[in-house]
């Protein structure tokens, strides 16, 4: 069995809350968002992770604490089998960011809008010291366009991001991503602000430099459907928790937690003989706030099967429920 | 036959910008029948909003009507003057569910105020009346009618774009255009927010434009669908025919770069390049340099939409 490049283990991270000075005056204990809130799990080579839920599940704190951008409150992350928890010299993490680089949600605030593309990207090399000469960081950064398909480059290199269209800014952004030869890249919703046409594009892109480069990603998404298309892997995150992970095809045509099936239920599909029926949705409310988590299965007050004095006092745990199959439900397998 | 109650003729609305003239709604022209969902989709950028906006009455400065006709209910609108479009026309006749507008609720009032202030301006209505025909609105979609009293910050988003939607109907409007009303939700609440779409236009006989770039989202309600592309309506028709049988180059692009939930799809398609300028759009058919099949005569004329099969339209070379 090969080793994966990433693993994480037991991965928390709780914000404080500020209490006022009320809460304090009286002595209230203090409270914590729980972001994220033990999640673990293993990224293989040339193979994408696709984290998926509802906004304010922890997704994107995922993606932070993998990317060292925030300190876990608990928990292990291992690169390559080296524990890389505890980073703490400006140079080891210089090291780590070389490695796994994030593209993130919006292109349009992810650049400075003074740099032109060619200072975008040569940006990323001065720092890591890459390419000595102003001609061999040229080549690199005129290599990482091509790979990215905005050419001829020397049309490109000297505009502003303003002067490029939503897609072929997102395209820069995984250009700026890829430069230095990640091992790994974490990308945060990144098509989730483009039009159909464009996100197929992207997708497309990210697709072909697995196949063609090998890269291996960390998918922050949530929508199932491009989860389903892009994915190996989907990890479906609720409260801050892993409820289900699996294969993308396997947690997609046989979901088992009820969150998934509802989340599933849930997508649009263009269907248009449907278009008079009320969709079932077997699932209730809204998402609680991350401060109040409830007891229990944390989705017990929004799920349809809910029993009585198990699912509302304990916590299931994260079981594998078939081979690579895993699932954290009391009632697995018997609804 | 259902009643046809709006009707478009020729619709062209123009912005008048420094950089010149952008020709975002170009010759639109369409029927909405009582009770039916027409779904408006197409690339950003294409007018869609802007057609919605012209549709009210007020399109945004510096856009100017220049040429055509809405009848809503028979009655011409355009050309009527600002304060008749305001008292008579605007939100009891059409209303529109503004793209964003569930972050644009002022937060220092409450809901209530927000919702009966149209109510009191429009209709004369006293507080007390209004605020009972708010709270009215308010289950009509879903909520409690307590929430007359409650601060846009004490809602989640589900639960504002719920009271958007209920502001929208108050005056009881012939014809609801609805801008990206999902967009920004999860999609536990978008599949929410859609089901009481279909539960209104049931209940309610709603008749509704619905504007969304997301094609999935459009086939869960549409019964007709309009594919706009650079300021044009370019193919329209029954759903089933849209979605089915796609007559335009452009339409089937935009279906086959959906990915599917329960398909394999081994490779999405899409389409090179991007949307024109509006400015200086491209001659002959708008979609020519992004289009596969593009000829001579594309390049050259433009095609007009073109009846190809019952109740379904297209402006293509190739049909
Ligand atoms: N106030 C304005 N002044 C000048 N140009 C404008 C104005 N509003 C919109 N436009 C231009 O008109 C065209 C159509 O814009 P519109 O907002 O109608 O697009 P849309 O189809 O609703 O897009 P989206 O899906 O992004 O909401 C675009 O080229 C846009 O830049
Ligand atoms: N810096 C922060 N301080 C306090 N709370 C935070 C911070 N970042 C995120 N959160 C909270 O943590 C939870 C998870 O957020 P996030 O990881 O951004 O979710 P997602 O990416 O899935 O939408 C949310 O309740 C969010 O409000
Ligand atoms: S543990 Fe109980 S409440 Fe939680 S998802 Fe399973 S059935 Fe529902
Ligand atoms: S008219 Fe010509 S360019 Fe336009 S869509 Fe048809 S084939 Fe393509
Ligand atoms: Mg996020
Ligand atoms: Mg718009």
């Amino acid at each position: 069995m090969t080793k994966p490049i990433l693993k994480v283990e037991n991965l928390k991270k709780y914000f404080p809350v500020k209490r006022g000075l009320l809460g304090a005056l009286r002595g209230e204990p203090p409270k914590f968002v729980r972001a994220v809130d033990g999640v673990s799990f293993e990224v293989y080579k040339q193979e994408v992770f696709a984290l998926v839920g509802e906004s304010g599940c922890g997704k994107t704190t995922t993606g932070k604490l993998v990317m060292k951008l925030l300190e876990p409150t608990d928990g292990r992350i291992y690169l390559e089998g080296k524990d890389v928890t505890d980073l703490k010299t400006q140079e080891e993490i210089k090291a780590y960011r070389r490695k796994v680089q994030m593209i993130f949600q919006d292109p349009f605030s992810s650049m400075n809008p003074r740099f032109r593309i060619y200072d975008v990207l040569e940006e990323p090399l001065l720092i890591h010291g890459i390419g000595e000469t102003r001609a061999e960081r040229e080549e690199l950064i005129y290599k990482a366009l091509e790979m990215v398909k905005i050419v001829p480059p020397e049309d490109y290199v000297g505009r502003h991001p303003h002067m490029l269209s939503g897609g072929q800014r997102q395209r820069v952004a995984i250009a700026r991503a890829l430069i230095l030869n990640p091992t790994f890249i974490v990308a945060d919703e990144p098509v989730s602000m483009l039009d159909v046409s464009i996100r197929a594009e992207i997708l497309e892109l990210m697709k072909e430099l697995k196949e063609k480069m090998g890269v291996t990603y960390l998918y922050i998404t949530h929508d199932l459907s491009t989860a389903r298309y892009f994915a190996d892997w989907i990890a479906v995150m609720y409260l801050g928790r892993i409820v289900e992970m699996g294969p993308a095809r396997v947690v997609i045509d046989n979901p088992i937690h009820p969150y998934t099936r509802a989340l599933l239920a849930a997508v649009p599909e263009p269907i248009p003989e449907r278009r008079n029926i009320i969709k079932e949705l077997p699932i209730k409310g809204e998402v609680p706030s991350a401060i109040n988590i409830p007891p229990g299965c944390r989705f017990h007050p929004r799920c349809i099967y809910m029993e009585r004095g198990l699912c509302d006092v304990k916590h299931p745990q994260l079981v594998e429920y078939e081979h690579n199959h895993w699932v954290e439900c009391w009632l697995a397998g018997k609804i | 036959m259902a009643k046809t109650v709006l009707e478009v003729k020729d619709l062209k609305m123009y912005y008048f910008t420094s950089r010149g003239v952008v020709r975002a709604v170009d010759n639109v022209s369409f029927e909405l029948k009582k009770g039916e969902v027409l779904g408006l989709a197409g690339e950003s950028g294409c007018g869609k909003s802007s057609l919605g906006f012209t549709l009210m009455g007020m399109p945004t400065p510096p856009g100017k009507i220049v040429g055509g006709s809405v009848k809503i209910d028979g009655r011409e609108i355009v050309g009527l003057p600002e304060d008749v479009l305001r008292r008579e026309i605007r939100w009891q006749k059409i209303s529109m569910i503004f793209q964003g507008a569930m972050n644009a609720l002022n937060p220092v009032y409450t809901i209530g105020y927000q919702m009966i202030e149209p109510l009191i301006y429009h209709r004369g209505m006293e507080k007390e009346e209004a605020l009972d025909r708010a709270m009215r609105y308010l289950e009509l979609v879903g909520l409690s009618p307590e929430i007359v009293y409650r601060y846009p910050h004490e809602l989640s988003g589900g639960m504002k774009q719920r009271v958007v939607i209920a502001t929208a109907l108050i005056l009881e409007p012939d014809v609801v255009i609805a801008d990206e009303p999902t967009t920004a939700l999860d999609v536990v609440v978008q599949a929410q927010i859609i089901n009481l779409m279909k539960k209104l236009k049931k209940e309610l006989g709603l008749s509704m434009i619905f504007i969304t770039h997301d094609l999935s989202i459009l086939a869960e309600i549409s019964d007709r669908v309009a594919i706009m592309y650079a300021g044009k309506i370019i193919e329209i028709g029954d759903s089933q025919k849209i979605y089915y049988e796609p007559a335009h180059p452009y339409t089937q692009k935009l279906l086959a770069a959906i990915p599917r939930l329960h398909e394999d799809v081994d490779k999405l398609e899409f389409i090179p390049g991007q949307p024109p300028n509006l400015i200086k759009p491209p001659s002959g058919c708008r979609f020519h340099p992004r289009c596969p099949y593009a000829m001579q005569v594309c390049r050259e004329q433009e095609p007009e939409l073109k009846e190809i099969d019952k109740d379904h339209h297209a402006a293509c070379w190739l049909l």
